[in-house]
């Protein structure tokens, strides 16, 4: 059953009318990756899915499966098998006919196609619901279903459009959980669109980013957060500050720069020409209260919200020209030494925590 | 606070109360009343009529109210009756195979070939435009097509294509047929767009994924989904049909029979019990009908 493909996705645009859905994205995912495409509403990512399962024409590029070139060829004839936002399940058929329903659409003989479908539906637990109907089944059981559906054809990669939105949030996560267990055991390529960075996180051994079209970065979960490529991935997979300003030099191997209408700060990264503008992130947990290890480190905050989280505590401070900078820091941490609202505190980061952003050339 | 604010209005509370109970208890006799009233006058005492004047006695001047069930074997027992029941039943039967067939092909292309939401609302509207004059002027209409000097028969003949008009086009059962087909197509179009519009988009998609053709789409999925829309087109349509009388009387030239057509013309001779038989016996006809196709499809989900 594990014979994953390779999906290589060659300079694809989509155009609707006048608007432009995909500009020119190029993307390899690896045989049996658990791939996310993650970005808000409108970036592309649905369309993208829909692309490669071939529920829409692609206006221009190529998008190949495995060895063979699929951009032209009818959804079914692609080796891909699509689950659907509201799992499109057939209300007027059973669980054992709508799991059969492409078996019996290649013509497979009654008993077969049925004998075939209960072995998809025990995969999933569901034998026993085998002759309800979609309507009778809770949400998570009807996802089981159409994940049975989707996979009786046998699929090379699985796309996935927004599988969890449907659910509650506690559900949310088990069927998160069941969702990574199954790629691993089936070892095919998955495709998942979401809009959650957290499912995204959880679920995904690549992360494309998409914006606009366009896609800003993609790579491993980890590396996604950890060197976020655009102000827009840092902004979106959250926990960092982002700050802008106009690079004024270079010192140590940093970039020095002035915040729009405030202090000097500076980031590792490449040297960049005077009067640059640059975008830098800063992990909001690792900034803490203290003096800066090095000049353009830190800067003093006023405390302009504390909120308590419980293992962490939240301060919103502003100052060089910052609005709205993000500190977590731990509770323990914070209670033996508290602040209060108004309180002017440094705050200090060290040089690896501040990166340069890059952007995407318009 | 709190106290001295709760205080008066628990003093004020038993009235308000009581009056809102006296209210409340009579208001959802009210509120059904006029519906229950309209219905009761119109529909369930004119039936009631019905079928007390169906056990009446009769001669050719008077009704004199008795208990006779002669008027049911009359009914029953001619040959006749038979003859027009099974004629109607046959008119029924064909008419519902077209308006069905044409029905489903127009919504179906209204549903899913029309792309705007816009011109699928212009294009129902002009389905609707000749319910803006009445059915006896769109029966009429068809004269002057069908008719022995009409345009159809005049433009063969001219060309050539027939040596002498075709005399079936009109006065005929084709004509009835023709010009019920003409008139209850939309009862069928109707419901059945309306079903189609309710089917999810994503479940034709599914079925494409799944490797359905066409074909295959149509018959698996939108045809099985549409089902609920046909039974209610077609008990629109067969109710229709069984109690015409004017489309069969005008376009079979009085050469065909229909069960509506010969209560008519035992009123016009005043045998009004007998017609009142009759009367009875379609409408438990119709509603074994209706009962019927009630239990091949389940309509609730429409409702």
């Amino acid at each position: 059953m594990s014979k994953a493909a390779e999906i290589d996705i060659v300079s694809v645009s989509k155009v609707y009318g006048t608007t432009t859905a995909v500009e020119d994205i190029s993307l390899k995912i690896p045989a049996g990756t658990y791939c996310c495409l993650l970005g808000p509403s409108g970036c592309g990512k649905t369309s993208t899915l829909r692309m490669i399962a071939g529920h829409e024409s692609i206006s221009s590029g190529d998008i190949r499966l495995g060895n063979a070139v699929v951009t032209d060829l009818p959804p079914a004839k692609r080796g891909t098998a699509m689950m659907f936002q509201s799992y499109a399940l057939f209300p007027h058929l059973d669980l054992i006919d709508n799991v059969a329903f492409s078996l019996k659409m290649k013509r497979v003989d009654k008993e077969k196609r049925r004998a075939k479908a209960l072995d998809m539906l025990k995969l999933m637990q569901m034998e026993a619901y085998a002759t309800r109907r979609p309507a009778q089944l809770s949400g998570g059981q009807q996802q089981r279903v159409a994940l049975a559906r989707a996979l009786i054809t046998d699929p090379e990669a699985l796309l996935l459009d927004e599988p969890l939105s449907a659910l509650d949030p506690f559900l949310k996560i088990r069927m998160r959980a069941e969702l990574k267990r199954l790629q691993m055991s089936l070892g095919i390529t998955f495709v998942h669109v979401t809009h959650s960075q957290e499912e995204a996180m959880a679920l995904a051994d690549l992360i494309v980013v998409m914006n606009d079209g366009r896609i800003e970065q993609a790579a491993p979960p980890r590396d996604v957060f950890e060197r976020p490529a655009t102000a827009f991935v840092a902004r979106f997979m959250g926990d960092h500050n982002v700050i802008s300003g106009r690079v004024t030099g270079s010192r140590d191997g940093m970039v020095v720069f002035d915040v729009n209408g405030g202090g000097t700060l500076a980031a590792s990264g490449k040297p960049q020409q005077a009067g640059a503008s640059i975008d830098i992130a800063i992990r909001t947990d690792h900034v803490r209260i203290g003096a800066a290890p090095a000049p353009g480190l830190g800067f003093t905050g006023i405390v302009a919200n504390i909120e308590y989280r419980g293992a962490t505590v939240k301060l919103s401070a502003t100052g060089a020209g910052i609005d709205d900078f993000t500190v977590i820091i731990d509770d323990s941490e914070f209670f033996a030494r508290p602040v209060a609202i108004g309180d002017a505190v440094p705050l200090a980061w060290d040089a690896e925590d501040a990166i340069v952003l890059g952007r995407l050339h318009s | 606070m709190t106290v001295a604010l709760e205080r008066p209005t628990i003093a004020a509370s038993p009235i308000r109360r009581r009056r809102r109970f006296s209210l409340g208890a009579v208001t959802p006799y009210l509120q059904s009343a006029p519906l229950a009233l309209i219905l009761g006058a119109f529909l369930l005492l004119p039936i009631i009529m019905i079928v007390v004047v169906s056990f009446w006695d009769y001669d050719f001047a008077a009704m004199y109210p008795d208990f006779l069930t002669t008027n049911y074997s009359d009914v029953l027992g001619s040959w006749v009756t038979w003859k027009t029941y099974l004629n109607t039943i046959k008119f029924a039967a064909i008419v519902w195979a077209l308006t069905l067939f044409i029905g489903f092909w127009v919504a179906y292309f209204l549903a899913f070939h029309i792309r705007t939401t816009a011109m699928q609302m212009v294009l129902f509207l002009v389905c609707t435009v000749p319910f803006l004059t009445s059915n006896i002027i769109r029966m009429i209409s068809w004269i002057p097509v069908l008719g022995r000097n009409g345009l159809i028969n005049s433009t063969l003949v001219h060309m050539g294509l027939v040596p002498k008009p075709i005399e079936w086009l009109l006065y005929s059962e084709f004509a009835v047929v023709l010009a019920m087909v003409h008139l209850y197509t939309l009862f069928m179009v109707t419901p059945i767009f309306n079903t189609l519009m309710r089917i999810d988009r994503s479940l034709v998609e599914a079925a494409r994924d799944a490797g359905a053709s066409g074909w295959q789409v149509l018959w698996n999925v939108i045809i099985p989904l549409a089902k609920p829309g046909m039974a209610i087109g077609t008990i629109f349509v067969v109710t229709l049909v069984m109690a015409d009388f004017s489309t069969v009387q005008v376009m079979s030239g009085g050469q065909s029979a229909s069960v509506a057509l010969m209560m008519k013309n035992q009123m016009s001779l005043l045998q009004y019990p007998a017609a009142a038989a009759n009367a009875v016996v379609l409408l438990v006809l119709v509603l074994l009908m209706v009962a019927g196709i009630l239990r091949i499809v389940d309509i609730r989900r429409e409702l």
